[in-house]
């Protein structure tokens, strides 16, 4: 395991942000690329900020907060499991992933819902989810 | 475009796609009045060969001097008439073939060579319906949309398709239909999405120079623009505007034209969402007011644009990718020879195709000799 500090480095690491995203995961944390000089985020984890090609990325602790932009429900079968929910869901640090909102019914997930990161156990894998934040303000509110 | 042909549309039974391919391959070319050996340019892409150019060249047994195979989802073929004509002014080949096939029905599922999208597949999520009924509830959200006007634009389609006897859905359909029937991924249900079905594609491109040798009127390359922005639905910057906001009037200008010109409409109607999209991206009307535009029949036989007139990949054919049976009846229509409902006096097409989800945006406008 690299220093952490080296982390997402394009030269000086043998773990790509990819692996090294997973690896926090599986610590049960939630880290976020953000960039030195102009304090963007990036998702998904890439070696240099997109657009503009800076390698100058650090991982940070992600606020865990966020906001859904869209939804779907995927209708599956009851005896496949039922339907579930598909979300995007834009963080409060300016950036957009796809993840599911648990904790409620799919149908009953709203755009504009805010909404709390959990980390989610699978076997060997970890993957990042979200459930409604009861803690602040939000619900149905445009965003 | 000197040629077109079509093999397997609806249900082929026992093809393959390079089989289905080549057969309409063959057609183009006997619409063409051209031999197999003349073809010196190669463009094509399917959804199961990895090298798609190599393995249809090897399977026709030519030896193209220009060929591109860039896959960019539906929008592929689109995309590759832009480029061939670009090969063809050029000097590169001087008789281009842009093929597809596929015989997703038959086969039983949408068989690929796409690869995993690791930040989107832990969800996973219905591809490609999830990804465009995540981009319909945005569109909702954001100007009320509805999903009466969502089911307009399928009610349209197969009104066309009821005209036309290549159709592979001919039956009535109602609003009501289509709100009533399975939900696949809300807000969209299977009435809300394309068909399965089998079906090849090919159009035969030489230069201008060459056209009025072929046996029958030639449909003339005007403008075109390919545009992408994302490849997973996730990286999308905004789910409510596409790339055909800029490849629509890249296009259109290259052809030294505007909306107000254009006779017949092809939009990729994959899900009933895209045609609503692509209205307000192409300029048909503005942001948000898609799903007032399509209400009242809009886009069906009468209405106020002649819109997918095969009847579209909703209830006409789509095996895969749309984009080249789009093309197909655009030359139709302006020849004067559709199938179905032909639009009187066309003479000016633009044609729009998607790939990926929402990804991939390319636009090209055709139109008669009269026109040049």
């Amino acid at each position: 395991m690299p220093h952490e500090a080296n982390v997402g480095a394009p030269t000086a690491s043998d773990v790509g942000p990819d692996a090294a995203f997973q690896r926090f995961l599986l610590q049960g944390r939630f880290m976020l690329q953000r960039s030195r000089t102009n304090g963007a985020f990036v998702f998904f984890p890439r070696v240099a900020v997109p657009g503009t090609g800076e390698a100058d990325l650090e991982w940070v602790e992600a606020s865990g907060r966020g906001t859904v932009y869209a939804t779907t429900t995927v209708r599956r079968r009851p005896d496949q499991g039922g339907p579930y929910n598909v979300a995007l869901v834009d963080l409060d640090e300016g950036v957009r992933c796809m993840s599911r909102v648990e904790g409620v019914a799919s149908e009953r997930v709203r755009i504009g819902m805010r909404v709390l990161a959990r980390i989610d156990r699978a076997g060997d894998a970890a993957v990042l989810v979200f459930v409604p934040d009861g803690t602040s303000a939000g619900g149905d509110a445009a965003p | 475009m000197v040629g077109v042909g079509q093999a397997g549309v609806g249900v082929a039974g026992a093809w393959s796609p390079m089989e289905l391919l080549a057969r309409a391959v063959r057609a183009a070319l006997d619409d063409a009045g051209l031999g197999l050996h003349e073809v010196d340019g190669l463009f094509a892409g399917t959804a199961v060969h990895a090298m798609p150019t190599l393995s249809v060249a090897e399977y026709l047994g030519i030896r193209p001097r220009f060929s591109d195979g860039s896959m960019i989802g539906g929008a592929s073929f689109h995309a590759h008439v832009l480029t061939a004509a670009l090969a063809l002014e050029a000097g590169l080949c001087s008789v281009a073939v842009v093929a597809y096939g596929s015989n997703q029905r038959s086969a039983g599922g949408f068989a690929s060579v796409s690869e995993p999208q690791p930040y989107e597949v832990p969800y996973a999520p219905r591809y490609p319906v999830s990804a465009y009924a995540l981009a319909a509830s945005r569109h909702m959200h954001e100007f009320g949309t509805t999903r009466e006007q969502l089911a307009e634009v399928a009610v349209a389609a197969r009104a066309w398709a009821r005209h036309n006897p290549e159709a592979f859905e001919r039956g009535p359909l109602e609003v009501a239909d289509v709100l009533c029937c399975r939900m696949v991924s809300d807000p969209l249900t299977v009435r809300d999405c394309c068909l399965v079905t089998d079906g090849a594609a090919a159009v035969v491109l030489v230069g201008s120079e060459r056209a009025d040798d072929a046996p029958r009127p030639p449909v003339y390359f005007l403008g075109g623009a390919t545009e992408h922005w994302h490849r997973q639905i996730s990286a999308m910057p905004d789910l409510t505007t596409t790339a055909a906001s800029v490849s629509g009037p890249r296009a259109l200008r290259m052809a030294g034209m505007t909306l107000a010109d254009i006779h017949v409409v092809g939009l990729y109607d994959a899900f009933t969402i895209t045609p609503i999209l692509f209205l307000e991206d192409l300029g048909f009307c503005g942001k948000g007011e898609g799903g007032a535009f399509v209400a009242d029949g809009a886009l069906a036989p009468g209405g106020r644009l002649a819109v997918n007139t095969n009847g579209g990949g909703l209830s006409c054919v789509h095996p895969g990718m749309y984009g080249l049976f789009m093309i197909v009846e655009a030359v139709r229509q302006l020849r004067g020879t559709a199938p179905g409902l032909q639009v009187p006096g066309a003479a000016t097409a633009l044609v729009h195709a998607n790939g990926g989800t929402l990804s991939s945006q390319s636009t090209l406008v055709l139109g008669t000799r009269a026109t040049l």
